[in-house]
């Protein structure tokens, strides 16, 4: 693990945020030795929303002592702080691509979630579009970053065990072998990555978190 | 979308997200070819451009898009970087402008929105949001000539189109922009400075007229 002279990572974090976990798979990547702080999100500690006080939410990344928020924005600063193992691309066009999609992704995957009847087929509709249209990116490659894992792996990379368990608690299969081969695959070789494979929590408990939210959800609707 | 050599900018006059790209282009001295969708009957080009969300603006460079207005800012500082570089080199300050950048995306648009949308105690609530919006930025701002320093920056660029939407949000939520963030205030003088921003911000009153339109079309009154 890389530890430079004088330097300290540490990490604001909660155990099941998607967000967090793209921080926490760069991290892995670029073998940098940081502290895991976990927050109750329920009773933020005063050093969180001392670090982010616009928007108080976790990820928080902090560097000798200078705080960086936002999950794609911390991607791209460590990217920028640690030269080695890169995990964007170098052309221009391949970095914008792989940026609108980091966000673009998950479109209509939470609105699948939480809605029903019409509002949900018409969020489906939106997702298998965009999937079909990921799908492509992963032609001749292993993973959206080529050989390797790289910043649209990381910051989709919550699509490996997010859509399983939407569809698990919903009870509709969005990509199926069938449908998203390429997709598929990437979902199988992203879990088993080194970098991955151990960092999440188990799947059970996640799983139990999301029906928890998504009961919640639904009980106030009805 | 042939491999057509060049750039092109699919856009609509008065939004603040196509208003970017054009001061970013500017800028840097690229020339391209404009082309004004009617966002009622979208192009076959803008809807093959950008298939995901069929929105302006869209930078197509040698036949490739580049859709989102802040990632397409970023590309053309990145492409075009032999001049007027919007992007800070340290890495901590280039997460700063982008967080703000973001800060802005998230929040001026659909705030603004709301104050020209809502009425009564919505309205109200809009409002006391759009102000605390302009005071964090103004505190951002600070006694720099630009957000970005001394050089105007990503954050200048994400921003900047925002202020010939000042006058509407001032209209419809009777506040004053200089009143609450007076260097904000200044700050948006000081941009018209520039050729690039003055040639390509709508007028104030053109934008309220067309704020007019869009109440009357959602049945506000």
């Amino acid at each position: 693990m890389e530890e430079a002279k004088g330097e300290e990572v540490t990490l604001f974090g909660f155990w099941s945020s998607p967000f967090v976990h793209r921080v926490i798979w760069a991290l892995n990547i670029k073998k940098i030795k940081y502290k895991y702080v976990e927050e109750d999100l329920s009773n933020k500690s005063a050093l969180l929303l001392e670090h982010n006080p616009v928007y108080k939410k976790v990820p928080v990344l902090v560097y000798n002592g200078i705080a960086i928020a936002e999950s794609l924005i911390i991607l791209e600063f460590i990217e920028e702080t640690w030269k080695e193992n890169s995990i964007m691309p170098q052309d221009p066009y391949e970095k914008a691509v792989a940026r609108f999609w980091a966000t673009a992704a998950g479109d209509g995957l939470w609105q699948f979630f939480i809605t029903e009847g019409k509002e949900r087929e018409e969020a489906l509709t939106s997702v298998i579009n965009n999937f079909e249209l990921l799908e492509k990116e992963l032609i001749g490659k292993n993973f959206f970053g080529g050989d390797r894992i790289g910043y649209l792996d990381i910051s989709v990379g919550w699509i490996s065990y997010g859509v399983p368990i939407f569809e698990e608690i919903t009870e509709f299969k969005i990509i199926t072998e069938q449908k998203f081969p390429l997709l598929h695959a990437w979902m199988e070789a992203f879990s088993n990555s080194e970098f991955v494979k151990d960092t999440l929590p188990l799947r059970e408990k996640l799983s139990e978190r999301y029906r928890k939210v998504w009961e919640a959800i639904m009980q106030k609707k009805n | 979308m042939a491999s057509e050599k060049g750039v092109m900018l699919l856009d609509f006059w008065v939004s603040p997200f196509g208003q970017r790209a054009r001061i970013a282009l500017a800028e840097k001295g690229v020339q391209y070819e404009y082309k004004e969708e009617n966002l009622t009957e979208k192009s076959e080009l803008l809807l093959k451009a950008n298939p995901v969300h069929k929105k302006i603006p869209v930078l197509i460079h040698d036949g490739k898009p580049v859709c989102e207005s802040l990632i397409i800012v970023e590309y053309i500082d990145e492409v075009w970087s032999d001049k007027a570089p919007l992007m800070p080199s340290d890495p901590y300050q280039r997460a700063q402008a982008r967080f703000w950048a973001d800060f802005v995306d998230k929040k001026v648009y659909d705030c603004g929105s709301r104050l020209w949308k809502l009425k009564g105690e919505e309205q109200q609530a809009a409002k006391k949001e759009m102000i605390e919006i302009l005071q964090l930025l103004e505190a951002q701002l600070g006694d720099k000539k630009y957000f970005g320093g001394d050089s105007f920056g990503f954050v200048d660029v994400a921003f900047v189109p925002f202020t010939s939407w000042f006058y509407s949000y001032e209209t419809c939520a009777n506040f004053s922009v200089e009143g609450v963030a007076p260097k904000v205030a200044q700050w948006a003088k000081r941009c018209l400075e520039r050729e690039s921003v003055a040639k390509t911000l709508s007028d104030p009153k053109k934008v309220y007229e067309f704020v007019c339109f869009l109440k009357k079309k959602f049945g506000v009154e």
